[in-house]
This record gives C-alpha cells, sequence and structure tokens, in this order.
C-alpha cells in the first residue's frame, strides 16, 4: 500500500528473526489545512460583492453653434417639468400663461401625469428644468421615470428666471 | 442473558468531498475577486432600473461627493502616466519620474493639480487622512475640463461615468455636465444602483 516506511528504526526482533520496518502512518492530520480553507473561503465570500454598479446612459444635443437655426414647436406640445426642492415636480403644459400644478416622484404621482399627458398630447416634448435647490438623485429619477414610461422626446435644459418666477406665484 | 450490542461504526467520516468543494470555492472566490480601490468619499448612488453593466475597462469616473466636491479618476497605468505628464506641461508642475510612477498607480483625488505633487508623495496610509478640497470646476479655473481633454488624448476609447450621490446639489452637477458637454462629450454614463422595474 502507499505506506512509507520508516527507515528501519526502533523496529523490535520479531518471531520470524526478520528485521522489519516499523510502518508509520501515512495519514495526516489534515484539519488545520481544511480549517484555513474555510476561513478563507468565508473571508472571500463575504468580501466579493457581485453586483456589478448599474449606469444610465444619457446622450445629451451638441451645444448648438451661434450660426445653427433652433427648431421652432409648437408650444401646445411642451411639457415643462420643474424639478423643485424636496423632492417636488411643478409641471405645466405649454408656455403662456401656464397652468402650475405639483406633484411627486411616487408611481401614482409624475409617472400617472406623464401617462395622462403622452396620450392627451400627440407628439409631446418634455422639457426637464431641475431648479438649483434640486438634488442630483431628482434628476437620475426623473430621467428613470422617462424610461419607465417610455417618452420618447424629453431634454434637459436649465431653468429660467421665468420659470422659478412662475414656481413663486404658484405658491405651491 | 447477553446485552443487545448496539452496532457502532466509526464516528469518524470521510470529509474528503466537502473538502475538495470547500478548496473549489475558495479557489473561485480567489480568482474571482477584485480587491475594491479605496476612495476618498462614501457616495450613495441613486438606483434606477437601467440595466446597462458598467464596462470594466477605459473609465473616466467623475465622483461628486455630496458636499460638491468633485473627484477624478481614471484607469489604465500607462494612459495614467501619460496623463500627468501633459497635465503637468499645462499647468508648469514639474513631475519626476517616480511622482509619475506613484501617480499611476493611484487611485481617485480630489485636489487641485497645485496640490497633487504633494499629495503624491504622501505614503497610501497618510493620502487616506488628507481633506481633499477637490477638483476645481469652475468657470474661472476648470482644471477638471483639463483632466478630461489629457484623458481622453491619452485614451482615446475612454467611457465617462459620473458617480454622484444623491444629495449632492444640482448645480455642483450641472457644472460637471456642463463641462463634459463644452469638450464635446455628449454621451456619458451616470453609475446608478439598482432597482426593480415596476412596470
Amino acid at each position: 500500500m502507499a505506506e512509507v516506511s520508516q527507515g528501519g528504526g526502533g523496529g523490535g526482533h520479531k518471531k520470524g528473526g526478520k528485521v522489519r520496518a516499523k510502518k508509520a502512518s501515512t495519514k495526516i492530520d489534515m484539519t488545520p489545512m481544511v480549517d484555513l480553507a474555510f476561513l478563507l473561503l468565508t473571508f472571500f465570500m463575504l468580501t466579493t460583492t457581485f453586483n456589478k454598479p448599474q449606469t444610465m446612459e444619457i446622450t445629451m444635443p451638441e451645444k448648438p453653434k451661434p450660426e445653427d437655426k433652433l427648431p421652432e414647436v409648437n408650444e401646445k406640445k411642451v411639457v415643462t417639468l420643474v424639478l423643485g426642492k424636496n423632492d417636488k415636480i411643478y409641471w405645466y403644459h405649454g408656455i403662456t400663461d401656464p397652468k402650475i400644478e405639483v406633484t411627486d416622484f411616487s408611481a401614482n404621482g409624475i409617472r400617472k401625469v406623464l401617462m395622462t399627458q403622452n396620450s392627451q398630447i400627440p407628439g409631446m416634448i418634455l422639457l426637464i428644468k431641475p431648479s438649483e435647490e434640486s438634488r442630483y438623485k431628482n434628476m437620475v429619477d426623473i430621467l428613470d421615470e422617462m424610461n419607465i414610461t417610455n417618452m420618447q422626446r424629453y431634454a434637459l435644459v436649465p431653468i429660467t428666471p421665468t420659470d422659478k418666477e412662475l414656481i413663486k406665484e404658484s405658491n405651491l | 442473558m447477553g446485552k443487545a450490542k448496539v452496532h457502532r461504526t466509526s464516528p469518524s467520516l470521510d470529509m474528503t468531498p466537502m473538502v475538495d468543494l470547500g478548496f473549489l470555492l475558495v479557489t473561485f472566490f480567489m480568482l474571482t475577486a477584485t480587491a475594491a480601490p479605496d476612495e476618498p468619499v462614501a457616495v450613495d448612488m441613486p438606483s434606477s432600473v437601467s440595466e446597462i453593466k458598467m464596462p470594466e475597462t477605459d473609465i473616466l469616473l467623475i465622483t461628486v461627493a455630496d458636499d460638491g466636491k468633485v473627484f477624478f479618476n481614471m484607469d489604465g497605468k500607462y494612459n495614467r502616466q501619460e496623463l500627468l505628464k501633459s497635465m503637468g506641461e499645462r499647468y508648469n508642475v514639474q513631475f519626476s519620474d517616480e511622482e509619475v510612477a506613484r501617480f499611476a498607480v493611484m487611485s481617485t483625488f480630489g485636489l487641485p493639480i497645485g496640490q497633487l505633487k504633494e499629495f503624491i508623495n504622501l505614503a497610501p496610509d497618510e493620502r487616506k487622512k488628507v481633506n481633499q478640497p477637490g477638483v476645481p470646476v469652475d468657470s474661472l479655473n476648470n482644471q477638471l475640463k483639463d483632466w478630461i481633454i489629457f484623458s481622453r488624448m491619452a485614451n482615446p476609447k475612454l467611457r465617462i461615468a459620473i458617480k454622484g450621490d444623491s444629495d449632492t446639489n444640482y448645480p455642483v452637477v450641472e457644472k460637471v455636465i456642463n463641462t463634459l458637454i463644452d469638450n464635446k462629450v455628449n454621451r456619458f454614463n451616470l453609475i446608478t444602483n439598482m432597482e426593480r422595474n415596476p412596470s
């Protein structure tokens, strides 16, 4: 068998008079090794993170050159969303004399607004205007909402003083 | 009367398959593990339903902390060397070969170029203690712009990703995005956590 004989030391004389090698067992105690292996296993299992971060790809329009003619759109198609502070969204339809309404980021809030507006206005164009008080999370959430509701035409545009006035006046 | 003897089996069982499996798993986890790079700030990312995975290489990462500090990182050892040399030329800061080599293996930093030399020469564990002021992104002194320009020169395949904290004020993010657009980077990634799609 696969046993290593240890050179003759100590083997006493047996009946047959033959010098017999003392047979030591080849079984070594593997407990420490296994302990260590499982320690490592636990360590790596706990420190490994499988989920790589997700990313959201956004493509911004190129900066218009001064000589470029900007396309004109019908104001009836435009819906403006202003991201305010404390996770509020102010939105209005059209440009002249708009009626401001306020909503939030919940499923019954902005998502419902987007769905109903989208079915009422053919070729709706959304203007997303994050205000200075809004947070990065709001921007990501609203872009996410665009993906969820499958909006085709939207743009991230800077807020204008007019928008700020409108929101202040609305007192919502 | 002879007692009925219970047949005793040896209490030592063969653990070989378990140990085999144990080692298999150890090997697997060791090979798949990547050391997490140490970040100077903790960033709590917003979540989105997007399922695009982040590519592993050729990333330029702009981290925006909740206090509005902007941090910069780019991968690729050789590209980083080239980047630091060109940045040094642009801002008239001399970096020795050793400093360039040390910069190549560094991770995220958020310092104006003037303080960078000192930072590079610190020991790695001392660097963690430094309170980094962030890369300047003001319109007067927009160093982030130059970092982006020279990074893209060093590695044209670079993808730009923004990792922002949920509570960052929008104007800071807007500044970063405008810097990108000014440099004709119209397509970039926002790193988010995963969220289940409600629809």
